[in-house]
């Protein structure tokens, strides 16, 4: 896809330097938990990541919106790219959280609704990507992802809700006041660097998907 | 005509070739019926542990044989271009979902009126005195299902591999229906003791209200061409 653009190169850089610090941060400089111990430390990782696939997931939802009201290729491309980087993510966060709940739970999966959600949402987005993939035509593609993209997001907090009646086992989620101030400075650091790297992945990704979308339109003009 | 006039033209004209050829009836019953005696062979002859599990096999056959049904919504349409012949009529293309929803409630019922029956003989369950609660389950977790299923099928209905991307599409979005479905079904064949079941009914029916307004509002999107 040709070499990459000054805003590539700016953004990869710092997320990369980002990253960097944010985990020498997090592995070195600050202290233990006094609880957990060294385990602990996964939480510099895990929670930025499922604040990420969040993140992504709600951009999907508002570029689907936007789609359907303006009809405009870009939206869609931003919201397919998001897509993505957010089942990336998501699959970050499950494998982190196993690493982590085996330690400290005493098991790799429990059916608590937190975990259960998630498991839910990656399914919902890999749908989402299933059916980009089976669909041929452009507009219709990027028409029938966006409804996708508006019902699975609409759909989320239903889900999490009938999921938390049906069982109750993580940790509440950490306030600013339930953690120590090291702690949530580190915390902060590692999301910064993360959301880095997501923007520095969707600038790539939006850019690959305009040429796949070019590409498209010559071999339909050639055949 | 109305939207409801034009909606029950097309309940009628797929129930009246429904009752005509009983394509889709018998296959669906029989198939819920084999879901249920697979997983009481997986599960083994013991009739306390199917007893207490019995909400969910229930639902999980539903769910498949709901599914079976789904997939064929737009089946009398498919042959000499039947669903552009929809598509072109005039008015609202939402009497076109409305019709085929309601055609999808229908026929589930029906299959759910054998299959919870063949139930408590197989699981050798007395369901009479819970007759009332099931019966509220079944319609608000058929409706549930059939909203988002109808909605679903009309997306997938010209796309390769259909067969694949329903469930995929559609069962994650479900979960909110079957975790409803199935604890209230649970609770009301243990006596309902605590009146829980009446928190996973309202559930149900947030859920057929929510996923209602969506999908008429976005259908006539989904069926543009």
């Amino acid at each position: 896809m040709g070499p990459r653009t000054a805003v590539e190169k700016v953004l990869g850089i710092l997320a990369l330097l980002a990253m960097l610090v944010g985990s020498w941060v997090g592995l070195v400089v600050v202290p233990a938990d006094a609880a957990q111990g060294n385990v602990q430390r996964l939480m510099y990782v895990h929670v930025p990541a499922a604040w990420l696939a969040f993140l992504a997931f709600f951009i999907v939802f508002v570029m689907s919106v936007l789609y359907l009201i303006q009809r405009e290729e870009r939206w869609d491309r931003v919201a397919a790219s998001s897509a993505e980087i957010g089942v990336v993510f998501t699959v970050v966060t499950l494998l982190l959280g196993m690493m982590w709940g085996k330690p400290t739970w005493g098991v790799f999966w429990t059916w608590d609704p937190r975990l259960t959600t998630t498991a839910i949402l990656l399914a919902i987005y890999v749908g989402y990507l299933a059916l980009r993939s089976f669909a041929d035509d452009g507009e219709k593609r990027a028409r029938w992802s966006a409804i996708v993209g508006v019902i699975g997001f609409a759909n989320v907090p239903i889900v999490y809700m009938s999921v938390t009646w049906w069982r109750t086992l993580h940790q509440p989620p950490s306030s600013p006041r339930s953690v120590a101030p090291e702690i949530l400075w580190t915390l902060m650091l590692n999301l910064g660097a993360f959301t880095l790297v997501y923007a520095y992945l969707m600038v790539r990704r939006v850019r690959l998907a305009k040429l796949e979308g070019e590409l498209e339109r010559r071999m339909a003009y050639n055949a | 005509m109305s939207v409801f006039h034009r909606a029950w033209a097309i309940v009628w004209k797929d129930l009246l070739i429904e009752a005509r050829t009983k394509q889709s009836f018998n296959a669906m019953v029989f198939f819920a019926a084999l879901v249920l005696f697979i997983f009481s062979f997986a599960l083994g002859p013991d009739t306390e542990l199917l007893q207490r599990v019995a909400g969910g096999l229930l639902w999980v056959g539903i769910a498949f044989t709901g599914l079976l049904s789904l997939s064929r919504t737009y089946q009398n349409e498919e042959t000499s271009g039947g669903l552009e012949g929809l598509r072109a009529y005039p008015g609202d293309p939402r009497a076109i979902y409305l019709g085929k929803l309601l055609g999808n409630i229908v026929m589930l019922l029906l299959v759910e009126a054998v299959l919870f029956p063949a139930a408590g003989i197989l699981f050798q369950a007395n369901l009479w005195p819970y007759a009332g609660g099931l019966i509220a389950v079944a319609v608000l977790g058929t409706i549930g299902f059939s909203l988002v299923g109808t909605f679903y099928s009309a997306l997938t209905v010209n796309l390769r591999a259909r067969e694949v991307m329903l469930p995929l599409l559609l069962f994650p979005a479900l979960v909110p229906v079957l975790l409803g479905a199935v604890n209230a079904t649970t609770l009301i064949l243990q006596g309902n003791l605590m009146g829980e079941a009446v928190m996973w009914l309202r559930v149900l029916g947030a859920f057929d209200i929510i996923f209602f307004v969506i999908c008429i509002w976005i259908f006539p999107i989904a069926l543009e061409e």
